[in-house]
């Protein structure tokens, strides 16, 4: 057991978890999801991105190239829920919550594909 | 997978960044956690909770040392330890980030990978022709400034990062890339661009022969389209080189060794010689020839037995003086001792010599050696051999009869094979040759240019070079006489000299004017370097061939072309 793998592995399922937890339940009603769980998979994505640096493989690039796509849109997400809160005038809207959500869900499916990759990787090893 | 080395350095400092962005990223978290977690009171006395938004806004500025104060509302005293927490917590992660990246910045290994990717970089980037140098010696900053006075790019390989920079320092009229490497190793050579589409040659000048053995070995099987010029100083390596097809070996003792039998067996041809390979536009000074007699040469290593090897066919009486004793069965008397004392010369016989060839590894003792043998013996006829560029001015100040400064012989060399390759050619003729032949050439070409050293250039009949005279060639037989014309007026002659057709494999020297040419023939001239334009114009212009050929000037419009007939054209 390489506790590198481990922890690579950790955070880049828990990228993918925090982000679900997030995704999960209707779309437009803020109190189904909690803002606390986007700051967190915030943080923990990044933190996956940066494990990912310097890995010169093939495999590597594509870990990292869907880490930034899941960065980035959980980064317009946690702008647009900071717009829609203390810039716009209407306040949170089932709209703006419903653009918050789904940019999030952008994310989890880049996160889905970062999971995958990483269980495709384990399973070409074959020990 | 193969790694890119182009995004070398770049990853290099990623890898080496990732433990410090980990740290603030997680410093950051853990500071707005806080912040969001710790409940505060508002101005009504009412809780009050932060939010994740105008935490992350707190820490940034707090973190980055800006210090805004304490917003959107005055802090309890819970919240203030917590972001006394933070601010010691972010400027160690700060301090530790900045840390890090400095010193991946000042990282040799990450400079270099810098460095060689600039270097790989700009090797790719080149378009035009040029020339790799491996070794950037004294021999190889010679070459590199006549290449570049000619306006020809080249790539420079050296082990010694010193001359590397001072590369940097040379002000070149264009960007010469350089790497500090080992020439042996392909890798190196690849990435110095031997694979790149627009390298003619490679030029191997590093003073280790089995360096420039290993380059020529590996420009023979990366690369056998291009030629490759290597530098040999022992007689096995150069045998070597040979074996397997490299097309030009130069060994500047051997080298010598020729020209100085060629003087000694033929003035004539040694004249002819040093005029076409001398520096064009110089006045041509007369040199003195050396006698036939009584020789000493002061030292027996590769200089002194290259000389023997050449000048023991011209019946000369020779005697060695070496410190070593006489090892190697020669047939000469051998003085065992330092040439640079007067005892020894005098005991080799110094008061009959006619000429003393000063050719040891050591610049001041030939200066010795040849100061003692003068003063002894003022007439004699003195080789003295040059080491070392920096002692140029002691040696100019002696005035011997031949300096030989294997250095500039090497460059020479290089610069006449790779800017007229059929002058190598011709001088190869020229050795083979008698006295009275090498005169009456030497007599045309000073007919031509006087006193001054003539340019030699080369002319192909081809499409390129000479589109119209390819033109015309198969309509109208065509003489060598229609290129030495003046193209303003037919009837005077231009200062030049044709010295050689090569057809195929071919070769006919000094043609008459009344030589007719074909496709594909290759002819070199000498003469004054003003000419070239003006023959240039002849070989690419239609219509100034044809003023050349028949006196006439040609009509260029369709309509004048048919009112002067079929008489204008043949």
């Amino acid at each position: 057991m390489n506790l590198e793998k481990v922890v690579f592995g950790f955070f880049i399922v828990l990228a993918a978890t925090l982000n679900f937890g997030f995704f999960i339940g209707e779309i437009d009603k803020p109190h189904l999801h909690h803002v606390s769980e986007l700051f967190a998979a915030i943080v923990v994505n990044l933190i996956a991105t940066v494990l990912k640096f310097g890995d010169r493989t093939q495999i590597g690039a594509i870990h990292l190239a869907t880490s930034l796509v899941a960065d980035l849109q959980l980064i317009a997400a946690a702008v647009a829920w900071a717009y829609a809160v203390y810039m716009s005038a209407e306040g949170l809207t089932p709209g703006a919550m419903a653009s918050v959500v789904s940019l999030a869900g952008g994310a989890m499916l880049a996160n889905l594909i970062s999971v995958t990759i990483l269980i495709a990787e384990t399973v070409m090893l074959r020990r | 997978m193969n790694p890119n080395p182009v995004n070398t350095a770049f990853f290099v400092a990623l890898r080496h960044m990732r433990a410090p962005l980990i740290v603030l990223i997680a410093i950051f978290a853990i500071s707005v956690g806080g912040l969001v977690l710790i409940p505060g009171i508002d101005a009504q006395g009412n809780p009050w909770r932060m939010d994740f938004f105008h935490a992350l806004y707190f820490i940034s500025y707090t973190a980055t040392t800006i210090g805004f104060g304490e917003i959107p509302r005055t802090f309890t005293d819970a919240q203030r330890l917590w972001v006394i927490f933070c601010i010691f917590l972010s400027v160690i992660g700060w301090a530790y980030a900045i840390g890090k990246l400095l010193a991946v910045v000042q990282d040799r290994g990450f400079s270099q990978a810098l460095t060689g990717q600039r270097f790989e970089r700009s090797v790719k980037r080149l378009g035009e022709p040029f020339y790799l140098i491996c070794g950037y010696g004294e021999t190889g900053q010679l070459l590199a400034r006549s290449l570049d006075h000619l306006n020809i790019r080249f790539v420079v390989i050296d082990i010694d990062p010193e001359r590397i920079n001072e590369l940097d320092l040379q002000d070149y009229l264009s960007d010469a890339p350089g790497l500090v490497g080992d020439a042996r190793l392909p890798n190196n050579l690849i990435m110095a661009g031997l694979t790149h589409r627009t390298c003619v040659g490679v030029i191997a000048l590093t003073n280790d022969d089995s360096a420039n053995l290993a380059v020529a070995i590996a420009v023979r099987l990366l690369n056998p389209a291009i030629p490759a010029l290597c530098r040999a100083t022992a007689v096995n390596v150069a045998a070597n080189m040979a074996s397997f097809g490299t097309r030009h070996i130069i060994d500047p003792f051997d080298k010598f060794g020729e020209y100085l039998a060629l003087a000694i067996r033929s003035p004539g041809s040694y004249q002819l010689l040093e005029w076409l390979t001398g520096l064009p536009g110089t006045e041509l000074v007369a040199e003195r020839e050396p006698p036939r007699g009584h020789w000493l040469v002061c030292g027996y290593g590769r200089f002194g037995q290259a000389i023997i090897r050449h000048i023991e066919h011209e019946n000369l009486d020779v005697t060695l003086i070496d410190p070593r004793p006489s090892d190697r069965g020669t047939p000469w008397r051998w003085v065992v001792g330092e040439g640079t004392r007067a005892e020894t010369l005098s005991e080799a016989g110094i008061d009959r010599a006619v000429g003393i060839i000063a050719g040891t590894d050591n610049d001041i003792n030939n200066l010795a050696i040849v100061v003692t043998a003068r003063e002894l013996n003022p007439d004699l006829f003195v080789v003295l051999r040059q080491n070392l560029q920096a002692n140029r001015e002691l040696f100019r100040a002696f005035n011997s009869d031949f300096t030989v400064v294997p250095s500039e012989i090497i460059a020479h060399e290089c610069l006449a094979i790779l800017t007229t390759p059929l002058l190598s050619r011709f001088l190869a003729i020229v050795k083979h040759k008698d006295d009275a032949w090498a005169d009456s050439v030497v007599a045309r070409i000073s007919a031509a240019t006087g006193t001054l050293v003539p340019a030699t250039w080369s002319v192909t009949l081809d499409r390129q070079q000479a589109p119209a005279v390819v033109e015309m060639i198969h309509r109208f037989a065509i003489t060598l006489d229609a290129l030495l014309r003046d193209s303003a007026d037919r009837d005077r002659r231009m200062s030049c000299v044709p010295l050689m057709v090569v057809r195929g494999a071919e070769e006919v020297e000094i043609p008459a004017p009344e030589f007719v040419l074909r496709e594909d023939d290759r002819i070199l001239f000498a003469g004054l370097s003003s000419v070239v334009p003006h023959q240039q114009s002849i070989l690419r212009n239609p219509d100034v061939l044809h003023y050349v050929l028949f006196g006439t000037e040609v009509a260029n419009s369709w309509v004048w072309r048919k009112l002067a007939g079929a008489k204008a054209r043949p």
